[in-house]
């Protein structure tokens, strides 16, 4: 094995397999893990998908939601251990990969339109 | 670096095959940097960590007080073909029962070695260590005093010509009337040798003879390493 392949072979087995696909444009329910002094409880972050940045375990994704009328964008790491699953409510049709044009739209203006059932 | 399998040293005898060594005993060992990656952490985080191929290590020689003054251990690492190596580094690796070894180094301690004995990963080190990496930089051959030191330069516009990438003035006039040592000038940059200190052993995965090491080290991908512990402070 090569120095490339032993180095492949250590990012594989962290890669996580049992997330569902989903793309930008979905809206995804990301429930994570978080700490709280002692305990552990689980936080659901909803929003639309923006991007995700491919890099096998360097994969993040990012989903933006607006709270109390300001925007809030998080980042995550796809093969992260700290996300307990991610759950996709709706899958959105949209014409790019990043959506940063969310960003300056807001109310009605920053509806996607959702993926018909014959695609 | 073709052949990462070292088929000539893996086999043969395998006087550690148990466990592991004194702390007195863990005296380093030779190995090759494949590359880096992260590392995802229960908790979350992203460790970067480089990725060595650490031995298997032979003994090849012994120095002893008696006869060289000194107690070390010459380490043997990464089979090299015969047709490859002199008449003299195959005798000399004869005298461990081995064929010729790409890189050998010379390691304080071990008195208990005996010539032979193949060194592993796992006798050596485990997670939660501490080691010193040391490796050579990459060469940028003779490099200018922006590249090499990090100098600012000239500016690009308001008359500057002839003059974008110079180191500026290197002293005073007649007081002091010399340059002073250590001042910071052009010349070769890279290709030392550096050890990068205190790193912490995240896995050691010993099937396949590799040490993760959090952080960076020296050198390009396929360079050697000398890994060492840290010594224990008393």
């Amino acid at each position: 094995m090569g120095a490339g392949d032993i180095i492949q072979a250590i990012e594989a087995e962290q890669l996580r397999s049992d997330l569902p696909t989903f793309k930008p444009g979905d809206t995804v329910r990301v429930h994570v893990k978080v700490v709280e002094g002692e305990k552990e409880r689980i936080q659901v972050f909803e929003g639309v998908c923006l991007r995700r940045k491919h890099g096998g375990v360097r994969e993040t994704f990012t989903v933006r939601k607006v709270s109390y009328g300001i925007g809030v964008e998080r980042t995550f790491p796809l093969h992260s251990p700290r996300l307990d699953k991610i759950e996709v409510m709706t899958r959105g049709r949209v014409r790019r990969a990043k959506l940063y044009y969310l960003r300056e739209r807001s109310g009605r203006a920053a509806r996607i339109k959702e993926v018909s059932q014959a695609s | 670096m073709a052949d990462v399998e070292t088929a000539e040293t893996t086999d043969g005898q395998d006087t550690s095959a148990a466990g592991a060594l004194d702390a007195g005993e863990r005296i380093g060992m030779l190995g090759r940097k494949l590359g880096m990656t992260q590392i995802l952490d229960p908790r979350g985080r992203a460790i970067a960590v480089t990725v060595i191929e650490l031995g298997p290590c032979v003994v090849v020689q012994r120095k002893t007080p008696d006869r060289d003054g000194y107690t070390a251990v010459q380490l043997g690492f990464s089979a090299k073909k015969e047709s490859r190596a002199t008449k003299a580094a195959i005798g000399h690796a004869k005298k461990a029962g081995k064929g010729p070894f790409q890189l050998l180094r010379e390691f304080r301690g071990g008195e208990n070695f005996e010539v032979g004995r193949t060194l592993r990963v796992t006798d050596m080190f485990s997670a939660g260590d501490r080691v010193h990496v040391t490796g050579t930089t990459k060469g940028r051959g003779f490099a200018g005093v922006i590249r090499r030191h990090g100098f600012g330069g000239f500016p690009g516009g308001h008359g500057t010509h002839e003059y974008f990438r110079h180191g500026g003035s290197i002293g005073n006039r007649s007081f002091p009337g010399r340059v002073f040592k250590g001042r910071r000038m052009a010349g070769q940059f890279g290709n030392d040798r550096v050890t990068t200190r205190n790193l912490s052993v995240v896995q050691v995965r010993g099937e396949q003879n590799l040490l993760l090491v959090a952080g960076a080290v020296a050198g390009s991908r396929g360079g050697y390493v000398e890994v060492r512990p840290v010594a224990e402070v008393v």
